[in-house]
């Protein structure tokens, strides 16, 4: 019963922190690549699950069987990804390619501009009138997102515990994509250029790497990442609001400097403690304590790790 | 014919307004409510309701004309209620002497702010959903409640609901009419959501219901799976959320059926709304799940309060949420009252509404007590079917009033309620 609940809410605890993990290497990407905490990474986050809540009504579909599940999906996460990956490309282009020789923190503002417009954009969206936003009279109001990805428990109906197609959902989709990027990032030309303008830019330009594609292609990847996850999330909680991005940001971020911000293996360590202190603190304490004891830990490790768990360089931040 | 009607019809009530407006002047009321955010599904019936009352009589009470605001005090921002615009809706108030009546608010926490507001002015308030028993009941709250609402000393705040301390309780009676032994009160740390899952478990204690824990979530978390691990791995036969629809009780449902957890959900009637049914998804909702309200659905009612739905029908093409029938309610005692004052102004106003006695509501026959509330004790428990609330059964007839109150000896309420 006991070693039950632990493991329980292990598996929760996993489920939820490698959510986590893939919005916080967007931000951790960023962030990496030129100093800015983008703020509009949640935010983006959010209109990718209202693009596929809105893919779903188009199509009339609120249970999938069998196969088709998975076909269904995938292409969801494809559609929200390449939608995100655009929309992160873009922010970047019109928000922060002119801004940044002007300093650091005329970029943030930008930022914290562009994630204004997408809430907005987000409760606008949500106030549509069609059935999945039960007809658009309440825009501000949660959404249910059907449950494609049934929740049977994979153990038995009699276990206490339970593992879900959805937590292999979360973790059968999560890691493919770290390995991928962490591919794309070690062992790709672009990959290279990456790391190269991350340390150095300037260097970087005189080596003959474009910086700005570089960039422009480091916003892509970071986006994608947010549109899977934003699948991903809207699978496993069934439910979406123009407010989750704030939320699913903060965490992410908190990951991401928790793990050594700009690091993308500290990123995803990051989330998954916190997934873990979440749902341990959410089990045996109370739920009320449990921010306080997930940021009195992101305290404890900046005291004494100040560049986080993975991070190495201790470079000036913002 | 319609152009050449509708040009008639335009005429002769410019002719109204214009004769009646030379008559004695306007009287202005409004009210203030959540309008953006998910609450306004709500809302928008209650501000139906109180137009219809107005309607009712015509727009006019001896020959002043009335006026009517529809003020939002809700931001995009928080999606819910904000303190700063009430503040701001309240200061407007009480600024424009031509208003002599302000209806709200909708959540008890924006009350607690514009009530001494409201108060220093002699400006009187009705609320038509406000449930927190502390807002008007010595004993239920905090220890300076309810006079600090009241720094005039006189009471200017009224409300047409029945109160937590009686809904909290009938909650309770019924979790334990069922046969629940074990029940897990989750809140949503807010003065409403908390106040009442405290009632609940009091009243629970008091009939013999073992209490397993009482917790207050995080409403901004993204799901509530962890913890709805643990209220089932607490074999637990019933749970009470204390909250409502915009403090996450649709995750919170939702979580806790997907967790496997299949006993008894109750929930208050801050969830009693089409918004809470859409958040949680109908499938999780069917079967164990009741949301208590603090008066009837519009189905049930009878007599003045039929009326009033089959009006609301024809006049709006839609059916009227829960509350609704509580706005259309607060503008009828509103208007009577201004027809009984002797002075049609703020004091004159506020004296006719403390004397409204035997008023003849859509819920039965109802007075104002010495409190400032509403004599009537009707509630319902209602349960959710194909998507739609269905009554299941009335209650709260016999609801003892401040079930669970904290008495000087502590003779009703367990030690640990002395804490607060």
């Amino acid at each position: 019963m006991e070693l039950d609940f632990f493991l329980q809410q292990l598996i929760t605890g996993l489920s939820n922190g490698m959510i986590i993990a893939l919005i916080a290497i967007g931000y951790t990407m960023v962030y990496g690549i030129i100093e800015l905490i983008n703020f509009a990474h949640g935010d983006l986050f959010m209109l990718g699950s209202f693009l596929a809540l809105t893919i779903l009504g188009a199509l009339g579909i609120d249970a999938w069987t069998g196969g088709s599940t998975w076909f269904g999906v995938l292409l969801l996460l494809f559609c929200s990804a390449v939608f995100c990956a655009g929309l992160n490309w873009t922010i970047e282009r019109v928000a922060y390619r002119p801004l940044r020789a002007s300093g650091k923190l005329s970029l943030l503002v930008s930022a914290i501009g562009a994630s204004f417009i997408l809430v907005n954009l987000g409760l606008f969206w949500g106030g549509l009138p069609m059935e999945v936003f039960a007809g658009g009279v309440a825009a501000a109001a949660p959404k249910d997102f059907p449950p494609l990805v049934p929740n049977t428990n994979l153990l038995g109906e009699d276990s206490l515990v339970q593992v879900t197609p959805k937590d292999l959902l979360v973790v059968g989709v999560t890691l493919p994509l770290m390995v991928g990027l962490t591919w794309i990032v070690t062992r790709t030309r672009l990959g290279k250029a990456m790391r190269a303008t991350a340390q150095n830019p300037i260097a970087a330009r005189l080596m003959g790497i474009d910086t700005d594609r570089v960039i422009g292609a480091t916003f892509l990847l970071g986006g994608a990442l947010g549109g899977f996850a934003s699948v991903i999330y809207a699978l496993y909680n069934n439910t979406i609001s123009f407010q989750m991005g704030y939320r699913a940001g903060m965490d992410a971020f908190t990951a991401a400097v928790l793990g050594g911000i700009g690091s993308m293996p500290g990123a995803v360590a990051g989330a998954l403690v916190i997934g873990l202190v979440r749902a341990m603190s959410d089990g045996y304490l109370e739920t009320r304590w449990t921010n306080t004891i997930v940021f009195g830990i992101l305290v404890l490790i900046l005291i004494f790790r100040p560049s986080g768990l993975l991070g190495s360089r201790a470079k000036e931040k913002v | 014919m319609t152009t050449l009607s509708t040009i008639v019809a335009a005429c002769v009530s410019l002719v109204i307004a214009a004769s009646s407006s030379a008559q004695n002047g306007t009287i202005k009321i409004v009210s203030s409510l959540p309008r953006t955010g998910s609450a306004n599904a709500q809302t928008g019936t209650i501000v139906n309701g109180i137009k219809m009352a107005i309607a009712e009589v015509g727009g006019k009470i001896d020959g002043y004309e009335i006026a009517y605001e529809d003020w939002d005090d809700a931001s995009p921002q928080r999606g819910n209620w904000d303190p700063t615009v009430e503040a701001q809706n309240a200061n407007k108030a009480v600024t424009d002497a031509t208003i002599v009546g302000y209806i709200g608010t909708f959540n008890s926490g924006a009350a607690k702010i514009s009530m001494p507001e409201l108060n220093r002015a002699g400006l009187v308030m009705i609320s038509p959903a406000n449930t927190y028993s502390g807002l008007t009941k010595p004993g239920l709250g905090e220890a300076n409640e309810p006079a600090i609402y009241r720094p005039s000393g006189k009471i200017s705040y009224f409300r047409v609901v029945p109160t937590d301390d009686l809904q909290g309780a009938v909650a309770a009676e019924f979790v334990a009419a069922s046969g629940a032994k074990r029940v897990f009160v989750l809140h949503d740390r807010e003065l409403y959501g908390k106040g009442i899952a405290e009632v609940f478990e009091r009243r629970a204690k008091e009939l013999g219901m073992d209490v397993v824990a009482v917790e207050g979530i995080d409403t901004k978390a993204a799901n509530y799976k962890s913890l709805a691990q643990k209220v089932k791995f607490s074999k637990s036969d019933a749970a009470f959320f204390g909250g409502t629809t915009q403090t996450n009780a649709g995750q919170v449902a939702k979580d806790l059926r997907s967790a496997g957890f299949a006993g008894m959900l109750v929930v208050p009637d801050g969830c009693c709304e089409e918004a809470f049914i859409q958040a949680a998804g109908a499938k999780n909702l069917e079967g164990n799940t009741f949301v208590t309200f603090g008066g009837l659905p519009p189905a049930q009612l009878t007599g003045r309060g039929a009326q009033f739905r089959d009006g609301y029908r024809k006049m709006y093409n839609a059916d009227p949420e829960a509350y609704a029938v509580y706005g259309y309610e607060c503008g009828r005692v509103l208007l009577d009252a201004i027809r009984r004052a002797a002075t049609k102004d703020r004091a004159g106003v506020l004296q006719a509404v403390a004397q409204t006695k035997d008023f003849d509501g859509a819920l039965g026959t109802w007075s104002f007590d010495a409190n400032g509330d509403t004599t009537n004790r009707v509630m319902s428990i209602n349960a959710v079917k194909d998507g739609k609330f269905v009554f299941v059964k009335r209650a709260g007839d016999t609801a003892v009033e401040g079930a669970g109150k904290v008495s000087a000896g502590g003779s009703v309420a367990p030690a640990d309620a002395q804490a607060r």
